[in-house]
């Protein structure tokens, strides 16, 4: 099928930035959108044209490193996928697409269509984690953990760093991110010893990396690849009022 | 020429179950205080490299961790599906130590070390317990305990497993370990860092020549010992089940500084992956092991069959796998697997429109266990599969065929995860050593933890026990001056070619040549015939290559080019290993030594050894060394799951 694309290109995280308009003639339905991306690149290098970047790695919708903003929706259309795992057969014939990089102040642009997300990661150094040193863990089945608040930990492990309930959200926050690490640990016995302790701590590195806050609007949860529950930031704020008066 | 002494294993004397325990109460210590002093480096942030990075930190250690990706949260490890091993016998069904062991041992067609295979299995509950504690949601039953699952290569449920997430769990755990590490101020995390280089001073591994990729700036680190965990190097078949940035010039620079590099040609080719669908196809997506828990395979009986498979009545199945192998059925080792697919497809009764691949079919499971438990126990990976292919699994059969997974090869490193330059490591799968010419499901996140959490951690003091009077290594010596150009060279010369073929389309010729003639089956001729097209890609491939963009900024073209340039060297090793090894075992099937049944006829007398190839120079091949493997406890015998 015939595809119109409009990339934004930005040469620097100085750089002002703008749409760039290609025209692929040839693009089928079983490709992936970053196959899809790649045979653009292919044939710009054949053009002597410089390709665009944009980041993907295990193109299976786990590592977390892909991550556009298509058609104004993080992801494109597709429901519950990461960008790697969106499929051409959503698209159709003459179709224009747009495609952007992650819009957030925490996320500065660093090229095209890549932008650095380092932030996450010092939100998980805030607190994201307990603190069982190696060799210290008692034996595994010393801690039962019931199935059910197993499962809800699971649900709320699953989350792969990616920034899409960011780059959905009008105020940019990562609630959703922090309080599915923030649940994960509260319902395991394992991470009630630090629960108090976390939930402060990652909510104010939150805040001091620029950060919005949340205003209930769910579209983190409706465009998050994994599926997680606007239920954890429920969780996360009970957390957070414990904290405070006990 | 084989230099003795060259390769000592150092493999500790007495007991097979005494060996691990004696050997760490003969290491030398390194004293708190000292501990502060000393530098490493950790390249890799998965399972082994983050867990190895946050425990050395947790010791007092000052750690430099390199990763290429923006996070060190997204290392391939992440991807590891089925679960992870350990011999707790929860179950009640005879698990031990020494049963994972010979079952690892055995699967790895008898081509590893019996005291490292035994130490792995031995460390494989504490793996557990740390994970636990570390909050991974490990399944469990109603009861509030962990539950368990069986995988390919054993008759005993060990494998603890997070739905079709164990990977991601597990290494998520250890990269929560390394950023709780990174706060305390004792790691600097370097992420987007290409590792083009290693700094040998006076012979020792002392630092690493690091591309930053934003910038493109070329920077000197240095430390008084480094450790690869850089992973395998499966995508030097192009399509993989790896990440697609996943590569082996970490390794190939080590091994070009003097570290030996043992059994390349030992791939694994994983049976249960999405098959090739288009040509514009950049990854094979895995479909996890733990699928044959449940899942039956099979293909038409008839040939060229393109019924839907719902049409295809009971009566003209073959199971295959059940009926060739009746004591394990579906759920042989991969290998076994994997070539039985393939020889089903090559006998023109694959299915689907390529014909190149098979049925994994969950109706009978459903019918027995209800789908709700079949969900429970592979609800991801089901939609996984359902996302991939809009084919709903839990009504129709998957389609699946064999590709390239995991290396069993890698750097040769001793008991202690020592190369044979000393102060260099290898953990996990970049190294060779646990494995043999095959690998177990659920093993590999078994063996890159231990190596991570418990063994390293361990050993390292034995060698930094010498350093503590080694100041901070500068780095403006004229070694780090050399290594730095040597990269800088290859990136100018890279950049200079301006030819006319992109980077990817060498890479995919490269995947082509080893996928047909160094793959799931091997011969003489094909194998000689691939080193021949091999290096007349590679020269080409220096001539003609077009890198666009610039040097001294984001370019991801100049990075895949880079990598490609080394899988030509890597995939000279794979064949040259390949060819000198006159035998089949495990993932290595030559087909001029196979039973007249079709299986893998071994060789002891000849080929029980590893082999280790030593750089020699750009124009002469590889020199072999061969560790010879000595079974004090185990009888190699034929191995058999009929």
């Amino acid at each position: 099928m015939k595809i119109t694309l409009k990339i934004w290109r930005q040469e620097s995280a100085q750089d002002k930035g703008g749409f760039v308009t290609y025209k692929m003639d040839d693009v089928s339905t079983e490709m992936t959108f970053p196959e899809m991306l790649d045979s653009l690149n292919e044939d710009l290098i054949k053009r002597n044209e410089v390709p665009f970047a944009f980041d993907s790695d295990c193109r299976e919708g786990i590592c977390g490193m892909c991550g556009l903003y298509i058609n104004g929706r993080p992801n494109g259309p597709q429901e519950g996928v990461t960008t790697c795992q969106l499929n051409m057969s959503m698209f159709k014939d003459g179709d224009t697409i747009t495609i952007e990089p992650w819009r957030a102040k925490a996320f500065p642009v660093i090229k095209d269509l890549v932008v650095d997300r380092t932030a996450l990661d010092k939100l998980i150094q805030a607190g994201g984690f307990i603190s069982a040193k190696t060799g210290a863990a008692p034996e595994a089945n010393a801690i039962p953990v019931s199935k059910e608040e197993s499962d809800i930990a699971f649900d709320a492990g699953v989350c792969i760093g990616c920034g899409t309930c960011v780059a959905s959200c009008k105020n940019a926050s990562a609630m959703l991110f922090i309080s599915a690490k923030v649940s994960q640990f509260a319902v395991l016995p394992q991470g009630r010893v630090e629960a108090k302790e976390r939930v402060q701590t990652m909510v104010a590195q939150m805040d001091a990396l620029g950060f919005g806050n949340c205003t209930n609007t769910g579209a983190c949860e409706a465009e998050c690849p994994k599926e997680i529950k606007l239920s954890n930031i429920a969780r996360m704020n009970r957390e957070f009022y414990k904290a405070k008066i006990s | 020429m084989q230099q003795p002494g060259k390769l000592d294993a150092k493999i500790p004397g007495g007991p097979l179950k005494d060996k691990w325990t004696k050997h760490k109460a003969s290491l030398r210590l390194v004293s708190p205080a000292n501990k502060k002093k000393l530098d490493i480096i950790v390249v890799g942030a998965g399972a082994a490299g983050g867990s190895a990075a946050a425990s050395l930190a947790e010791l007092g250690y000052n750690v430099k961790v390199f990763v290429f990706q923006d996070s060190p949260r997204r290392a391939h490890s992440i991807a590891s599906q089925g679960g992870i091993n350990a011999s707790k016998n929860y179950k009640n069904d005879s698990d031990s130590d020494y049963r994972l062991f010979h079952d690892m041992l055995k699967g790895g067609d008898f081509r590893a070390r019996e005291a490292n295979v035994y130490r792995a299995a031995e460390i494989s509950n504490n793996i557990i317990d740390q994970y636990v504690a570390s909050g991974v949601p490990f399944a469990r039953d109603y009861s509030g305990y962990l539950d368990n699952r069986s995988f390919g290569g054993v008759q005993v449920s060990r494998t603890f497993y997070a739905q079709g997430q164990t990977g991601q769990q597990c290494t998520l755990a250890a990269y929560q370990a390394l950023s709780r590490q990174i706060k305390a101020g004792k790691v600097t995390m370097f992420s987007r860092r290409d590792v083009l280089e290693l700094v040998l001073i006076d012979g020792k591994a002392r630092g690493v020549i690091a591309r930053n990729l934003l910038t493109g700036e070329i920077e000197r680190h240095s430390a008084h010992a480094v450790v690869f965990a850089t992973g395998g190097f499966g995508t030097v078949y192009y399509l993989s089940t790896l990440a697609i940035n996943s590569n082996g010039s970490a390794a190939l620079a080590a091994y070009k500084k003097g570290a030996f590099m043992a059994n390349p040609s030992m791939a694994q080719i994983h049976p249960t992956c999405l098959p090739v669908l288009n040509d514009y196809q950049s990854k094979l997506t895995l479909m996890s092991e733990s699928l044959r828990n449940d899942g039956r395979i099979w293909v038409s009986s008839k040939k060229g069959d393109k019924r839907n498979p719902l049409d295809i009545p009971e009566n003209e199945r073959d199971y295959y796998l059940e009926r060739r192998y009746p004591a394990f059925g579906n759920l042989v080792p991969r290998d076994v697997a994997s070539r039985a697919a393939k020889e089903r497809c090559d006998a023109g009764y694959g299915a689907g429109e390529t014909g190149l691949s098979v049925y994994l079919d969950f109706k009978d499971a459903i019918k027995d266990q209800g789908e709700e438990v079949i969900g429970n126990k592979y609800g991801t990976l089901f939609d996984l599969y359902r996302k991939i292919t809009g084919i709903n699994p839990y009504k129709e059969p998957m389609k699946i065929y064999p590709a390239s997974h995991y290396t069993m090869g890698g750097l040769w490193v001793d008991y202690n995860l020592m190369t044979t330059i000393p102060g260099l490591y290898a953990l996990g799968e970049a190294n060779f050593s646990d494995h043999g010419a095959n690998r177990l499901g659920a093993s590999s996140l078994m063996q890159c933890s231990g190596d991570g959490y418990f063994i390293l951690p361990v050993t390292i003091g034995d060698y930094l026990a010498d350093e503590i009077k080694t100041p901070q290594i500068p780095t403006d010596g004229p070694e780090f001056e050399e290594a730095e150009k040597a990269v800088e060279g290859k990136l100018s010369k890279l950049m200079s070619v301006n030819g006319s073929q992109t980077v990817s389309s060498f890479h995919k010729k490269l995947g082509q040549i080893l996928w047909t003639h160094s793959g799931m089956k091997r011969n003489e001729k094909g194998l000689k015939q691939a080193l021949q097209e091999v290096a007349e890609l590679q020269e080409e491939f220096w001539k003609d290559v077009k890198v666009p963009g610039k040097l001294e900024h984001l370019n991801h073209e100049l990075e895949k080019a880079a990598r490609v340039a080394d899988f030509f060297d890597l995939a000279k090793l794979i064949i040259t290993d390949a060819l000198d090894r006159n035998e089949s075992c495990g993932a290595h099937f030559r087909e001029e030594y196979q039973t007249e049944d079709g299986e893998a006829q071994r060789d002891d007398d000849r080929y029980a050894y590893v082999s280790a190839w030593e750089f020699t120079d750009e124009n002469k091949g590889p020199m072999l060394h061969k560790e010879k493997l000595v079974f004090e406890t185990v009888t190699p015998t034929k191995r058999s799951y009929k």
